[in-house]
């Protein structure tokens, strides 16, 4: 073990290929080492991930109920998903949460963000931080239950203290005017607390000479805001978005368990009509075009989120 | 509130010794506004944790009352009576703790294969467990339920929601991370000592790892933990119902008529992931804000 010199007497190398004394074999052992690494991580992945998504591709040309085999239709399954109103409706009620429960999620996160950074003593900041962090501690699920008596018009405390300032009780949850408002802001709860955090994450990282020279230069307020914090922490609000955005447009929990997609299919999401028509109908092949749409909607707004982003994310 | 009083006479006393505090609003502002949004995220917990200890008849009263008193801890027993408890909660660390510690050997071995090894391929397959990013899991869930179930014959196990956890790209993303991060000097002097290849990777490497290997483990957890949409997917037999499916069927029993079994139910059910979130906050907090998911 000590001396270099004995190592090479005593073990002669089982096989030469890898000996262990020469640089090509060292080589080479790292190299069997590194496929034998990732073998795991690549043979999962492309058991459950992709190999399943090239079967949505193959499954959305065919008619399949699970009892016989798939037989092919052609293109009827994405004629039938092009003329389905209920299918139109998800989409659009999928959109609207998350145009509602991102737009609400970033700027919260961001502004609470900036507001921690400006306390300065350590131990509220520490408070502060672990008190925001709590509700991604909680299920979907658990929100969602809790939410839905919390938003209930009779008896839930959010209509009761909206009343004492004159509010007449709002139907939250059993109103197309309110459901979507209602599962957004159970959303926005549950999710602000990891946003926060990512955002806080850039906050400490701006550079303070920055910030000072432009104080110094005159800047304050929402002209410091707009001019230098915002073009700094744009990498970071360009990953959050994104990383937002793709998480939003799976929506299911939420919906699923404060109202099954009611009143009539007002809050029902893409994920839902995908769950019904696989699940609850047994069209397989149908509901792998509506997750094979959703996919193409997600990887659109993910790509058009990074073009659009050359114009305004300032990489310093 | 009584610091910000300190530290602003601290300013006067030292910065302006002899004039009246210059009264900063924006400063009040943002503690008002901290302090709202305080309110607003614990209120919905203060609530969920003080009804639960309520009697069935009060659980409903309006005004609210925000502190337990007479308290009454029958809800709790009662959530043992109405769905097998323990069973989903025991289902529940079987399947996350599975997956963790599963994802926490796929990631770090391909994480420092990846990073610190060269091997020809290396870069393109890096490439596809990145793009593999990109899928969500929802849209692929019916292949993976028709090979989980009728191929495998595994629906309704607790397999079938460990197995397809197992590998995890982003997973691999955050160790690769970490793993560069490691100066190649360790490596080095390793290697004049005379260590082969495998104490390179356990004994060196593994351990200065740890950090995005908490990490990992924390997001794993908490995800795992609360998932909903796949257990619905695969488990149709509530003995074997991970507890997010159970809250979610006692809600379904006790109709509007006891929320605070509910609630208890809730609060039981989070006090693991409390648990293990007070054990890894600190590798949470700082590798979340240090940008470790950034990249």
């Amino acid at each position: 073990m000590n001396a270099t010199g004995t190592r090479t007497e005593k073990s002669k190398p089982v096989i030469p290929w890898l000996a262990a004394d020469t640089v090509t074999g060292i080589r080479r052992q790292r190299m069997l080492m590194g496929y034998l690494f990732i073998a795991p991580t690549i043979i999962g992945l492309v058991i459950f991930i992709v190999g399943p998504m090239l079967y949505t591709f193959y499954l959305s040309f065919h008619e399949w109920n699970v009892f016989r085999p798939p037989v092919f239709v052609g293109l009827d399954n994405f004629e039938r998903l092009l003329n389905d109103k209920r299918v139109f409706t998800s989409f659009k009620n999928t959109f609207l949460l998350v145009i509602m429960t991102v737009s609400l999620l970033e700027v919260l996160a961001l502004a609470l963000a900036l507001a921690v950074k400006r306390v300065t003593n350590n131990y509220l900041g520490y408070i502060l931080r672990t008190a925001y962090f709590m509700p991604v501690l909680l299920s979907g699920a658990a929100v969602a239950v809790t939410l839905s008596y919390l938003f209930h018009q009779d008896f839930g405390i959010i209509n009761y203290y909206l009343g004492k300032i004159g509010i007449d009780k709002i139907p939250w949850l059993t109103s197309r005017d309110y459901v979507l408002i209602a599962i957004s802001l159970t959303t926005v709860w549950r999710n602000l607390g990891f946003t926060f955090i990512i955002y806080l994450g850039g906050v400490s990282t701006m550079p303070d000479e920055v910030l000072e020279a432009a104080e110094v230069d005159g800047a304050r307020g929402f002209r410091k805001l707009w001019s230098v914090i915002l073009p700094l922490l744009s990498p970071t609000i360009l990953f959050a978005t994104v990383t937002d955005m793709i998480k939003m447009l799976q929506f299911f929990d939420e919906p699923f368990i404060m109202t099954r997609g009611g009143p009539g299919d007002a809050s029902r999401t893409v994920v839902m009509m995908m769950y019904d028509a696989g699940f609850s109908s047994f069209n397989f092949g149908y509901a792998s075009t509506i997750a094979l749409a959703l996919f193409s909607v997600i990887m659109l707004v993910t790509a058009a989120q990074f073009i659009l982003s050359r114009r305004w994310v300032f990489y310093g | 509130m009584s610091s910000i009083a300190i530290e602003n006479a601290d300013r006067t006393t030292t910065g302006r010794p002899f004039k009246l505090p210059r009264v900063d609003i924006s400063l009040w502002l943002t503690y008002l506004f901290l302090a709202v949004m305080l309110i607003l995220t614990l209120a919905p917990i203060v609530w969920v944790v003080a009804t639960s200890m309520r009697t069935p008849a009060q659980s409903f009263t309006l005004p609210p009352k925000w502190i337990p008193t007479d308290l009454d801890f029958s809800n709790y027993s009662q959530v043992f009576d109405e769905i097998p408890f323990w069973r989903q909660i025991g289902n529940s660390f079987i399947i996350t703790l599975s997956v963790v510690a599963g994802q926490l050997v796929t990631t770090t071995l391909a994480g420092y294969a990846f990073a610190r090894l060269r091997f020809p391929g290396r870069n393109i397959l890096f490439w596809v467990v990145l793009a593999t990013m990109m899928i969500p899991g929802q849209a692929i869930i019916i292949p993976v339920f028709v090979l989980i179930s009728r191929e495998l014959g595994l629906g309704d196990t607790l397999w079938a929601l460990i197995i397809p956890s197992l590998p995890s790209a982003f997973g691999v993303f955050l160790l690769r991370q970490y793993f560069l991060q490691i100066p190649f000097d360790f490596e080095e002097a390793a290697m004049l000592d005379g260590a082969n290849q495998w104490i390179i990777f356990s004994r060196i490497y593994f351990p200065l790892a740890s950090p995005g290997m908490a990490i990992l483990a924390i997001l794993t957890f908490n995800a795992k933990w609360n998932d909903y949409f796949t257990p619905l997917i695969f488990m149709s037999t509530p003995e074997k119902f991970p507890i997010t499916m159970g809250i979610v069927d006692l809600q379904g029993y006790m109709g509007t008529g006891s929320i605070s079994v509910v609630l208890a139910g809730i609060v039981l059910s989070t006090i693991p992931v409390v648990i293990i979130y007070v054990l890894g906050q600190r590798y949470l907090l700082e590798g979340l804000m240090s940008g470790g998911l950034k990249g």
